[in-house]
């Protein structure tokens, strides 16, 4: 396989171990709730989300949307309600290989070089080998970081840090990625790098789950919204009818504040 | 590079582990004595000759007669090598060793400032020296720890009538350490204080002290060998240490002590031959 | 200040000439005190690295007590591992007492949890930052230790020093262990002690100095190790 010939591939080439590629979407949380403190910050949330468009989860400052990422991957445990991946209950984050992952806000990336830091990954997958090779050569032409593979992560530029961790990311080609807003602390053209990223990864055939603040990366991106305030799901629906017949009052607002700016 | 750093790591404490392995001496026992004998110098000249002549190492253990006693007891030593009659005879009526050997002796002296506040010096009794540095209320530094000279500065203040405990603290000082820590401690605050000739002789740092008091019979400082008992210790190197003490005692071990002077002067004088019960 | 001049010159002069039971003494006191060191790296990494990374019961207690013994009093140590290694004692068999590898033993006793208690606290906020990423990863808290403890070897570079600065400084314990016998435990700060008990200041701090000159030699080897690294992995 020569490197990038799966750009255009509907679905992601089976794994080594077969259990990887058996699908696992649909993701449906059924009244999920987490509280912290007391104080109930995700309150009854159900949805569904399904394999296919690109979703979006929008939402003012606090309304929940980094905090529904994180249940959905895992790594918190719901204060009451259910995560559950084609109706099953799967082991929580930090229990050896998934198939799915995620992209923070601000990347952690180990202090090695480029390359160790894809190898780290992968070698939590157990994927070793020719394979191994491949798959950090294909990620890291994917992401535009080819040259850069022996220099240390932590020396690179804000933009290059977030495109090593999507193309840690694409390395595992994982079945959905969740990426909690990647391009907030960027600038305009490492933003459009990184949203070129997550398109060839849709292109590929991942499931792209994404919160962001700004609207019009939401209008780039979105096949499907999912609007939250405080902690609750108040619409969930095609991007076009969002954005343009927005169903709640407190969703009409959120746009309509936008265009004041 | 984890890699490198781990064989990195690796090799570096196989190197150490190695070199501490290398370094296995064949034949040697172990002497508990005191540090008036190592500090004078003595074991540097004497335990070369030793060695030389049988092959067997001396690990000298150099300690207060009271510890050099206890390590005795406690098997950690193959040849005890002290000065306290009183207690060498206790330690062989306890069994743990024996029998024991006169080996030498020097003597005692009381040493003290030059302008010597307490006006004891040339005194031919060293019970009435004391006495009067007690009456001045001197600063007098006492070893304080159960050693040889510390056992020997009790017997004379005893004989001295003077109750050091009720004036521990005021004049009476008690370091807690050994003979050279305690001069350095007397002649940091210029006071008396009791030591063996050979640890004063070879002691640098004497600042403003000299001998005041010496010659008094009570000041003889005689030293003994024994071996620790084979029953008592059975990890005990009884025949090694036994040619140790031979030695020591024999013609040849006694010149070599004879012969070691320090300045032009002989520090211990042999006098092997008695044998203590 | 006539003494300290003198002294300097005596340093200088034991360091030049390169006197063999000087360097006997030194090459002792370096293998003695990097093995120790070494063990405690060994052993304290993964120590230091579990109790910050695993949740168990009495963690709490556990953290303070091993602060503590970062405290643990030189001549008291010696004391317990003479009387464990005393012939009348239960390790007596071993035949270990007034052996570098005693001293070793007291070393390795001072300096683990020097090691340990440094190391927990630095992987604690090592895991802070990187827990989420390295759970979304797949990584669990025991295959997250090797990934944590390589990223915050700077940070243990310098615990393993402060280890070894113990080590290298400590005359309690190696004294009561070890024995202080030419040619076979005397190290430099019993040699120290030793020159101090026989008057001969100059030569005691003359050989201070030497000592300082050591500590700073190995620290100063470890700086380059770290730039050498830090060169090529960030």
């Amino acid at each position: 396989m020569s490197p990038g010939t799966n750009l255009g591939a509907q679905r992601l080439p089976p794994t080594r171990e077969g259990a990887f590629s058996a699908p696992i979407l649909p993701l449906e949380l059924r009244d999920v709730c987490y509280e912290v403190g007391g104080a109930r910050l995700i309150d009854g949330i159900s949805l569904t989300i399904e394999t296919g468009p690109r979703t979006l989860i929008l939402g003012p400052n606090g309304a929940g949307k980094s905090l529904l990422l994180r249940l959905a991957h895992g790594l918190l445990r719901p204060s009451a309600g259910q995560v559950l991946w084609r109706n099953r209950k799967i082991a929580g984050a930090g229990r050896g290989p998934r198939r799915q992952a995620m992209v923070f806000q601000k990347p952690v990336l180990l202090r090695r070089s480029v390359r160790a830091n894809l190898d780290h990954a992968l070698a939590l997958h157990r994927i070793g080998g020719e394979e191994r090779r491949q798959r950090r050569r294909e990620a890291l032409q994917a992401t535009g970081l080819s040259d850069r593979g022996d220099q240390p992560a932590r020396s690179l530029s804000g933009g290059e840090q977030q495109r090593l961790a999507l193309a840690r990311a694409w390395a595992l080609k994982p079945q959905v990625l969740f990426l909690d807003e990647p391009t907030s602390a960027l600038d305009p053209a490492s933003t459009r790098a990184v949203e070129e990223i997550v398109q060839a990864l849709h292109a590929a055939g991942t499931k792209i789950v994404m919160t962001t603040h700004d609207l019009g990366q939401a209008r780039r991106l979105a096949d499907e919204v999912v609007f939250l305030n405080r902690g609750r799901l108040l619409e969930q629906g095609p991007a076009d009818r969002f954005f343009t017949q927005p169903q709640s009052r407190e969703a009409e607002a959120y746009l309509a504040g936008e265009l004041l700016w | 590079m984890l890699k490198r750093f781990m064989t990195a790591a690796a090799g570096l404490l196989l190197a150490t582990g190695l070199a501490a392995g290398a370094h296995a001496a064949d034949k040697f026992i172990t002497v508990a004595s005191t540090t008036s004998t190592q500090n004078s110098g003595l074991f540097e000249h004497m335990l070369p000759a030793f060695t030389k002549k049988t092959g067997i190492a001396v690990h000298v253990v150099a300690v207060g007669t009271g510890q050099a006693i206890k390590l005795a007891e406690k098997c950690d030593a193959d040849v005890l090598f002290v000065h306290h009659k009183p207690s060498e005879l206790k330690f062989v009526a306890a069994g743990y060793g024996g029998p024991r050997h006169d080996v030498m002796y020097n003597d005692f002296v009381v040493v003290g400032p030059k302008s010597d506040p307490a006006g004891i010096k040339g005194m031919k009794d060293v019970a009435a020296a004391m006495a009067e540095i007690a009456s001045k209320k001197q600063p007098f530094v006492s070893r304080g720890d159960n050693s040889g000279t510390n056992k020997k500065e009790l017997e004379l203040w005893k004989d001295a009538k003077v109750d050091t405990k009720a004036a521990s603290g005021t004049w009476y000082r008690e370091s807690g350490s050994g003979m050279g820590a305690t001069l350095n401690t007397a002649a940091g605050m210029n006071g008396y204080t009791l030591t063996d000739r050979g640890t004063w002789l070879s002691f640098k740092n004497r600042g403003d002290l000299q001998i005041l008091v010496e010659g008094d019979k009570r000041l003889f400082n005689q030293y003994g060998i024994m071996l620790v008992s084979e029953k008592h210790c059975p990890s005990v190197k009884a025949e090694l240490g036994q040619s140790f003490v031979d030695w020591v005692i024999s013609k040849d071990g006694q010149k070599n002590i004879a012969d070691y002077k320090l300045g032009g002067e002989q520090l211990f004088f042999p006098n092997a031959g008695k044998t203590g019960s | 200040m006539n003494d300290l001049l003198q002294a300097f010159g005596q340093a200088l002069r034991l360091l030049t000439s390169l006197d063999a039971s000087l360097l006997e003494i030194i090459a002792l006191s370096l293998r003695v005190s990097l093995t120790a060191v070494g063990l405690a790296a060994l052993f304290g990494l993964p120590l230091g690295a579990a109790i910050a990374l695993f949740r168990f019961p009495g963690r709490r207690t556990a953290v303070v007590l091993l602060n503590a013994m970062m405290g643990l009093p030189p001549v008291v140590v010696g004391l317990v591992i003479y009387l464990l290694l005393s012939r009348s004692g239960p390790l007596g068999v071993l035949g270990l007492l007034f052996t570098p590898t005693a001293m070793i033993v007291a070393q390795f006793v001072l300096v683990l949890p020097i090691v340990a208690a440094l190391t927990r606290q630095s992987m604690e906020d090592l895991w802070h930052e990187y827990e989420e990423q390295l759970r979304s990863l797949g990584s669990t808290p025991a295959r997250a230790i090797p990934t944590l403890l390589w990223d915050g070897r700077f940070t243990l570079l310098t615990a393993i020093l402060a280890g070894f600065g113990r080590a290298s400084a400590e005359v309690g314990a190696v004294m009561i262990v070890g024995g202080n016998i030419d040619h076979v435990t005397r190290m430099m700060t019993t040699a120290i002690a030793l020159e101090t008990s026989k008057g001969d200041l100059p030569l005691a701090l003359g050989l201070g100095f030497v000592l300082l000159t050591l500590t700073i030699a190995v620290n100063g080897a470890a700086e380059l190790v770290r730039r050498w690294s830090k060169g090529w992995t960030g």
